[in-house]
């Protein structure tokens, strides 16, 4: 039951519509800075481009997806109206204002920080508040779901709750809190400096404020994909979901483990000691848990469909497999560059492995390989999949649909395993320049060239997505029936309260951060000495 | 069997078939902990251990970072210590030189923004985060010209902040430290 689509289709719109400005920097940014670009006179046009691509693809771009295909689930899992429109709409229009606000100050040169902000490096104070201003708009979200969640229950006391919908509110508590780390240092730390109300600021305790947000961001961004994963793609493909209860065990891990973790980022930091650089490497390791069971609860419910397809054999099933069905193609690709890039996490989340790639190439490669490959081509497929029932019309082209999905594929093959290869010969990230005269970096230029060309196919398929949503909208229509989600094979009668509440595990994720963070920061802001004068960007 | 039965019996043997892949999935996560914790402590290699502060705005004025103090040194027990700044946009010294098979010392920070320094082909990678020391133990089995990017964005100059490590034979570099003072290999 979708009412407000408009609402929910005005998120993705803006969603893919940044996602295309972005996109085209940073195949821009692979161009100019590969041996096929001329060398750009002004490298600070660079850190713009990178700013607003990193802002955008970080903090914009997933949030918007996030939350029209939270709303979404809201209607359709618990077949109910959505409560507060107004606010969701408010949400809305305050990511647009903030939106606005970040882009202009990275326009005009006055904020390329990059999005990871790197004090004492301080840019103009709107660019901040831009963001903070998308984050509030977001928490709104994060409140509409609690809230939603809430009404049903009232109405369907004892009830098991949807699986999406348990998910989704899951991802919503993790963003909400996983989010504050970077708030603490935009509002105690960074703003006050950009305003100008003081000119110190400790460079050490900001990272590590940081880094609070910047590991669990990434769970935040993959939950729409891991929902995906479990409760779309077995009914897409004609399957059943191989266990309820596990799905419900991944998304409440993800929840506990993805948060206090953050200082893996930090191991080559000299502002922390080395046994809290272990703890955090010892639960990252714990993260790739729901990771394994997804995968395996995943390949089992694919299995399942095969079979009810008349697959046989020990591995016969897999040709049994609807590969023609854009879903199917979306989640097989989705899974190898999660292999691949989970490999490459496990090397960098490594205690001791880590200094051999930390802030090289390899790190770009890895993230845009998880990010960018398995986490958004599912982003895709989810809009391909909820558009018939948003618009009311249907995407006739499934064809073209197959061809982006391939192009997404390989163009990210093509970009990052090349991106990985330069990273392990130690190729610094961030550069707007390498000197490919230099003998020592001229064996390099033929693995940038091939990124740069593998960043024009992506590109070339982000302009199909959009082409394919955009003719979406006027194509014949169509009735689309309500919309399902997948059903477990032994659908749950009644769930542990366990499985079917939150308190417990956000309980259990604030208490592990204050316990993995706690002593750090504390440590860090009650030591003096450690502030440093700010160094303003684009004052001159 | 009636149909209640059968569906009965394909739940346990799914939740077995679940539990089984959970558990090693478990084993594989704790080996990964564990493999971490043996190899920090009996080969010590683990991330910097320490936490040690300084002040950036002071530092070009007194202390082990004044700029007469920066370079390689000789250390009486044969070990070496490298000491060196990066500021925007360049490393003081801009030409690291070190001897090879030698247990090397690196103290480094930063006198202004946050910095990283790499060294090429080997796993020398370390932050310079300003108001903090960074050290790093090194040893270089192969002489030769390494690069030595900055690998942290550190505004528009980042792009042209390389530094250069050159590994000479020990005993060369045991000849040139004989008069003393810091070594570097800037110019040459």
């Amino acid at each position: 039951m979708l009412v407000n689509k408009k609402l929910i289709l005005a998120h993705f719109w803006l969603a893919f519509a940044v996602f295309g400005i972005a996109l085209t920097l940073g195949a821009w940014q692979m161009f100019i800075r590969s041996p096929i670009g001329t060398w750009l006179s002004n490298p600070e046009l660079y850190y713009r481009s990178l700013t607003a691509h990193g802002t955008v693809m970080g903090y914009v771009f997933p949030t918007l997806v996030a939350m029209g295909f939270g709303y979404a689930i809201s209607e359709a899992a618990l077949q109910q109206r959505l409560v507060g429109v107004r606010w969701a709409w408010a949400g809305f229009w305050l990511i647009v204002a903030g939106s606005i606000m970040a882009v202009i100050p990275i326009a005009l040169g006055r904020a390329s920080v990059l999005y990871t902000f790197y004090p004492p490096l301080i840019g103009n104070v709107f660019y901040y508040l831009g963001v903070v201003l998308v984050v509030v708009g977001s928490w709104i979200w994060v409140a509409l779901m609690s809230v939603n969640l809430r009404v049903w229950r009232k109405a369907h006391p004892g009830a098991p709750v949807p699986l999406a919908m348990f998910a989704n509110v899951a991802g919503s508590y993790l963003w909400a809190w996983t989010a504050v780390g970077a708030a603490l240092e935009l509002l105690l730390q960074i703003i006050p400096v950009a305003a100008g109300l003081k000119n110190t600021i400790d460079a050490g305790l900001a990272r590590v404020f940081f880094s609070w947000t910047l590991h669990a961001i990434v769970y935040f961004w993959l939950m729409p994909t891991y929902i995906a994963y479990y409760t779309i793609v077995p009914r897409a493909i004609g399957g059943r979901i191989y266990s309820d209860s596990m799905a419900r065990i991944s998304f409440i891990l993800f929840l506990v483990v993805a948060m206090p973790i953050g200082m893996h980022h930090t191991f080559a930091d000299p502002q922390v000691g080395a046994g809290f650089k272990f703890i955090h490497s010892a639960f990252t390791a714990l993260v790739a848990l729901p990771t394994l069971l997804t995968v395996f609860t995943i390949c089992a419910s694919v299995e399942i469909a095969a079979r009810l397809r008349g697959g046989r054999g020990m591995f016969g099933w897999i040709r049994a497999l609807p590969w023609d069905n854009p879903m199917m193609l979306a989640l097989a690709f989705s899974f190898v560059m999660l292999g691949f890039g989970g490999a490459g996490g496990l090397i960098n989340m490594s205690y001791q492995l880590d200094a051999s790639i930390h802030n090289t190439q390899w790190i770009t490669g890895h993230f845009h390989l998880i990010f960018g490959g398995a986490i958004v081509i599912m982003y895709f497929a989810i809009a391909f999949d909820l558009w018939p029932h948003l618009t009311g019309r249907e995407l006739i082209d499934v064809r073209l649909i197959r061809t982006q999905l391939w192009l997404w594929f390989i163009g990210m093959i093509v970009t990052t395993f090349p991106w990985h290869w330069v990273g392990i010969l130690g190729m610094p990230r961030r550069m707007a320049y390498f000197d490919f005269g230099d003998p020592a970096i001229a064996p390099q230029a033929l693995s940038v060239t091939l990124s740069a060309i593998g960043g024009f196919i992506l590109l070339a398929s982000g302009i199909m997505f959009i082409v394919i949503l955009a003719r979406g909208m006027r194509a014949p229509q169509v009735d689309a029936g309500p919309y399902r989600f997948a059903l477990a094979v032994h659908q749950p009668a009644t769930v542990p309260v366990a499985l079917n509440t939150h308190a417990l595990w956000v309980a259990l994720m604030i208490g592990l951060t204050l316990t993995n963070y706690g002593y750090p920061i504390l440590n860090l802001a009650l030591s003096s000495g450690t502030s440093v004068p700010a160094v303003y960007v684009g004052a001159q | 069997m009636s149909a209640e039965e059968t569906h009965q019996a394909s739940a346990e043997v799914a939740a077995r078939v679940e539990r089984r892949w959970a558990t090693i999935a478990v084993i594989i996560v704790v080996m990964m902990a564990l493999l971490a914790a043996f190899a920090g402590i009996h080969r010590a290699t683990m991330p910097q251990p320490r936490v040690e502060t300084i002040d950036p705005s002071r530092i070009h004025l007194s202390g082990e970072f004044v700029e007469s103090n920066l370079g390689s040194v000789l250390e009486a027990n044969g070990t070496v210590t490298v000491r060196a700044i990066g500021q925007q946009y360049s490393f003081t010294p801009a030409c690291i030189v070190v001897p090879a098979d030698t247990p090397i010392t690196l103290r480094a920070t930063s006198a202004d923004v946050v910095h990283g320094i790499l060294i090429q082909a080997t796993n020398v990678n370390t932050m310079l985060v300003p108001g903090y020391i960074s050290e790093q133990l090194m040893r270089f089995t192969r002489t030769g010209d390494y690069l030595m990017p900055c690998q942290e964005f550190c505004s528009f100059g980042h792009e042209g902040m390389w530094g250069k490590v050159k590994v000479i034979d020990k005993a060369e570099f045991a000849d040139r430290a004989k008069g003393g003072g810091r070594l570097s290999c800037v110019g040459q």
